[in-house]
Formats: structure tokens, C-alpha cells, sequence
């Protein structure tokens, strides 16, 4: 596919040249933000030629959350061989790759600059251009990868471990965060639970697995913010559970998980679904590692068929930092703003631009 | 040593708006408290006190906020580091000489943090929303202030 290189045409503005990129573009897409070292190449802003992913999940897990220094290391190490295996795996040549792109933030500053730096050197040396990308709004994006007929707008829940933002998506680079949390990400406040009640980390897979067995109306967990505006409160649920668990010691696990679990999804799908019916939303979307929470899934489903939605639930694989999402997201951002200059860094507090 | 309570949330983040009031750039503050006992809420009250508007939210993903008031304010969470080595991810010395900076878990990197510091210790009391706090002066500068910080606490809540 030689088409995959940017060329340049006349302008019809003012006879400047602009890049145009070719419709089946592939782009290498490096993502190291946090915890997983991934690498993908994506053809056309669409079609996934190769997805890898190396999880470090196991290295942070006795700390009971990523450890900046460990993941720093452990990217270095891995993002040759990642990006090698993506490569390969694409059955394409390296003078194929029309574009590098890297997540360079929000996340952890030594984290992104290992895939930032790397990306350089490859756009660099391949003589393509570097797209720096916003890891928000490349999980935006991920739906898409799995439904490429997703129609918008559509509202997305998109929560993580470090976010949990309410996005209402009108077109594919323009959206609007509607609402944030105020202190902890939704993530966060499983982890933190979790680390509290002894299970581990992370704790989002293994309170899902014990809500399975238990019953998610056996406590009343409060419901922060449930009928107020757009933004979410989940540290005085995250202090209610433990309140809880000081109160009854011999409290059933399995229990006070599938009621916490629940006041989660809860207050999530109750204020996407509240979104969805005031800006004439067409459906409701699930992006980020929690994402990939059973119940969170089936309650948007449910509310999606009561309300007459569309309800996008990406696959696993595509809810969690993947660098499929990022070259996509490369591809939109490419045409619509050019590459980025060389001299873009990491932003480790790197917001979703409003549009 | 000030020991001080509070009931609610609010009162957590008010005690937190007094300490501010005696604070400047440079300043540390170490808080030591188990989960859910109130850290980000008295960060919250902190910065609100130093004109702080933003959303103060949890540090513990980026590791550092910065906010900017009166003061720049730097909010972190050192809880996953695994030792005072690993700190020099964070640029300790850029941010302590930028804003006043707040330590969640500071404890656990404490010989990487100036010895002239407030540490601040949270305690579970008897009801769900009881907080016990420790407030003690670490260093010269903090002791030449225990007047001036236990009138500022003073005159939002009596001690206990």
C-alpha cells in the first residue's frame, strides 16, 4: 500500500500546501501512559492491522497501584519488542507507515516519555510525520474501532482508573465533557475499596467477579450527586463502604462489593441516561478500564432498551489502554490539525480539548 | 502539638482553610491518614482558603496536581512509591520552591522531605464522620508559627 504516505496537494486556501493524508493511511500508534506497553497499526483511521499489549499489571501488583518508577522501567524495556511484534503482525513494511503517533498524556510523566520519545525517533528517522495524542480522546475513539457504524452524537461514560468524565461526542474531534468527578476517579474508588477490603489490586476485575455471588441491595451505599448537575463524587461512597466495613468486621465480602459495585453503576448510567434525553443523544457509549465492569455493561444496555439508545459497549480489548485507539485517533487528528512539531512533550495533566 | 476534631466532611475542608491561612510558598505539609479519612477533603478546604477554583480531585493516579491561587498549590500522593528513592520522578525541589506542597502518605518518604515541615495526622473517631487530627511543627519556621497556626485553628474549631 504505497498510498499511505502523506502527500502534498495544493491548498485551495490562500494556495497553501496541505498535507492530505491517503484514505487508507496506516499509522503506527504507541501508547504508554500508564500501565500497558502497546503498539498497533491502524490503516485508514479504522482498520486494525495489529494490536499489542503488554500488561505490567503483574509488576505493580504487590504495591497495589502502578508504581511511576517500576512502569518508566518496564516500558523501556518493552516497547521495542511491542512495537516490533506490531509490525510484523501488520504484514506491512516499515516504509508503509505514514505517520508515528504517541499518547503524550494525561498519565504518568516518565511513562508517556517513553512512547513519546520513541515515536519521535521513529517519525524521525522514517522521514513521517509524529502526532502527539490526547489519551482521552483516543479512548473517545475506541468505540468506533468496533462499531465502525456508531452514529452521534452519542453520550460516553468514559471512566478509568485515573478518569470518569461524561462526554457528550456530537462528531468525532468535536465533544464536550459534561461533567467530571470532583475527587475520585469511579477506578480509583474500586481499587481503593479493594485495597481496603484486602483483595488486591486491581481491584476493578476481582470486586466484578465477588458481585457475582452477592447481593448489590444488602446495603444502602449513598449515591453522591445522583439528581445534581453532571459531575460525579465517589470518595464519600468510597468512605461509606469503609465505614461500613469498620462497623461490621464479619460484613459478607461478597455483599458489600455487589452494593458498591452497584452505587457506581448506578450513579453513572443514571446521569448518562439524564444526558442522553437532554442533548438528544442517539446512544450511550462505554470507554476505559472500567469499561470492561459486568454490571456498568448490563445497566447501560438496560437503559439503552428502556430509553430507545443505541448502546455501544467496546470489547475489553478496546475499553483498556490499547494503541489502536491512539493511531486512530492520530488519523482525525492528522488531517484535521497537520502533525505535531517535534517539540511537543508530555503532559501528564493533559485535559480533553473542548471543541 | 494541636489536636483538634471535626464531625463532617465541611468541617474537615474548613480546618483544612485555616491551616492555609499561615502558609506560604515553600511551605510542606505531610498527611498522614488512612483511606477515606479525609486527606483530599482538607486539601480541598487548603486550597479553597488560597483562591484555588478548580476541582481539587484525587491525586493518587497523575501522583501530582498543581493548582493555582493566591499560592501555587501542589497536592500529592506518594502512596505507591516504594521508597524515598523513587521520588525524582516527581521534581521535589522544582515544587517545593514553587507553591506550598501537600504529601499524601508522606510518611512514607519522609527522610526525602524537607525536615521543616507540618505533619498532619487523621484519625477514625467514634462516629462515621468523627475525625481526630494531630497538627505538629516540624522545623524552626513552623515552630516560630504554632502561635499564629493554633490561633487560626482556634478560631474555627476549640480544641479537644
Amino acid at each position: 500500500m504505497d498510498g499511505g504516505r502523506i502527500v502534498n496537494l495544493p491548498g485551495a486556501i490562500g494556495g497553501a500546501t496541505m498535507p492530505v493524508l491517503a484514505s487508507d493511511a496506516a499509522i503506527l500508534g504507541i501508547e504508554t501512559s500508564c500501565d500497558e506497553t502497546a503498539a498497533a497499526v491502524v490503516a485508514g483511521g479504522q482498520q486494525v492491522l495489529s494490536s499489542v499489549v503488554s500488561s505490567q499489571v503483574d509488576l505493580h501488583a504487590r504495591y497495589g497501584g502502578v508504581v511511576p518508577e517500576v512502569a518508566g522501567r518496564a516500558h523501556t524495556e518493552r516497547l521495542v519488542p511491542v512495537m516490533s511484534q506490531a509490525l510484523v503482525e501488520s504484514a506491512l513494511e516499515d516504509s508503509d507507515i505514514a505517520a508515528v503517533a504517541a499518547t503524550a498524556g494525561p498519565g504518568l510523566v516518565g511513562a508517556l516519555l517513553v512512547g513519546v520519545s520513541a515515536a519521535k525517533a521513529l517519525a524521525l528517522v522514517w522521514d513521517v510525520p509524529f502526532v502527539a495524542v490526547n489519551h482521552l480522546e483516543a479512548h473517545l475513539h475506541a468505540a468506533f474501532l468496533d462499531e465502525p457504524s456508531l452514529e452521534l452524537p452519542v453520550v460516553v461514560i468514559l471512566v478509568s482508573g485515573g478518569h470518569t468524565m461524561l462526554v457528550l461526542m456530537e462528531d468525532r474531534l468535536r465533544y464536550r465533557v459534561l461533567g467530571a468527578t470532583l475527587d475520585d476517579a469511579a477506578g480509583e474508588a474500586f481499587d481503593k475499596v479493594a485495597r481496603y477490603m484486602g483483595l488486591g489490586y486491581p481491584g476493578g476485575p476481582v470486586i466484578d467477579r465477588l458481585s457475582g455471588q452477592g447481593d448489590p441491595d444488602a446495603i444502602a451505599f449513598p449515591r453522591a450527586m445522583l439528581h445534581d448537575g453532571w459531575n460525579f463524587s465517589f470518595a464519600g461512597l468510597k468512605t461509606a463502604v469503609i465505614n461500613h466495613l469498620r462497623r461490621h468486621p464479619d460484613a459478607t465480602t461478597e455483599d458489600v462489593a455487589a452494593s458498591f459495585q452497584e452505587a457506581v453503576a448506578d450513579v453513572l448510567v443514571a446521569k448518562a441516561r439524564r444526558a442522553a434525553a437532554s442533548h438528544n443523544a442517539r446512544g450511550l457509549c462505554l470507554a476505559g478500564g472500567v469499561a470492561a465492569n459486568s454490571r456498568l455493561r448490563e445497566m447501560t444496555l438496560d437503559a439503552c432498551t428502556a430509553d430507545g439508545l443505541a448502546g455501544y459497549l467496546p470489547s475489553r480489548a478496546m475499553c483498556t489502554d490499547n494503541a489502536a485507539m491512539v493511531a486512530a485517533a492520530a488519523w482525525w487528528r492528522l488531517q484535521a490539525d497537520g502533525p505535531s512539531p517535534l517539540t511537543v512533550g508530555a503532559d501528564p495533566s493533559l485535559g480533553l480539548p473542548e471543541t | 502539638m494541636i489536636a483538634c476534631s471535626t464531625a463532617t466532611v465541611d468541617e474537615t475542608r474548613a480546618l483544612g482553610g485555616a491551616v492555609a491561612a499561615v502558609v506560604d510558598t515553600g511551605d510542606v505539609l505531610v498527611l498522614v491518614g488512612d483511606l477515606g479519612a479525609g486527606k483530599t477533603a482538607f486539601v480541598q478546604g487548603f486550597a479553597a482558603t488560597l483562591g484555588v477554583t478548580a476541582p481539587v480531585t484525587s491525586p493518587t493516579f497523575t501522583l501530582a496536581n498543581r493548582y493555582e491561587g493566591r499560592l501555587v498549590v501542589n497536592h500529592l500522593d506518594v502512596y505507591r512509591f516504594d521508597g524515598p528513592e523513587e521520588v525524582s520522578d516527581l521534581a521535589l525541589p522544582e515544587l517545593l520552591d514553587e507553591g506550598v506542597t501537600l504529601v499524601e502518605w508522606g510518611d512514607t518518604i519522609s527522610s526525602a522531605l524537607p525536615a521543616e515541615h507540618l505533619s498532619v495526622t487523621i484519625r477514625f473517631g467514634s462516629g462515621d464522620n468523627d475525625r481526630s487530627f494531630e497538627l505538629r511543627s516540624h522545623g524552626e519556621s513552623w515552630q516560630r508559627r504554632a502561635d499564629r497556626l493554633t490561633a487560626a485553628v482556634e478560631r474555627w474549631a476549640p480544641p479537644c
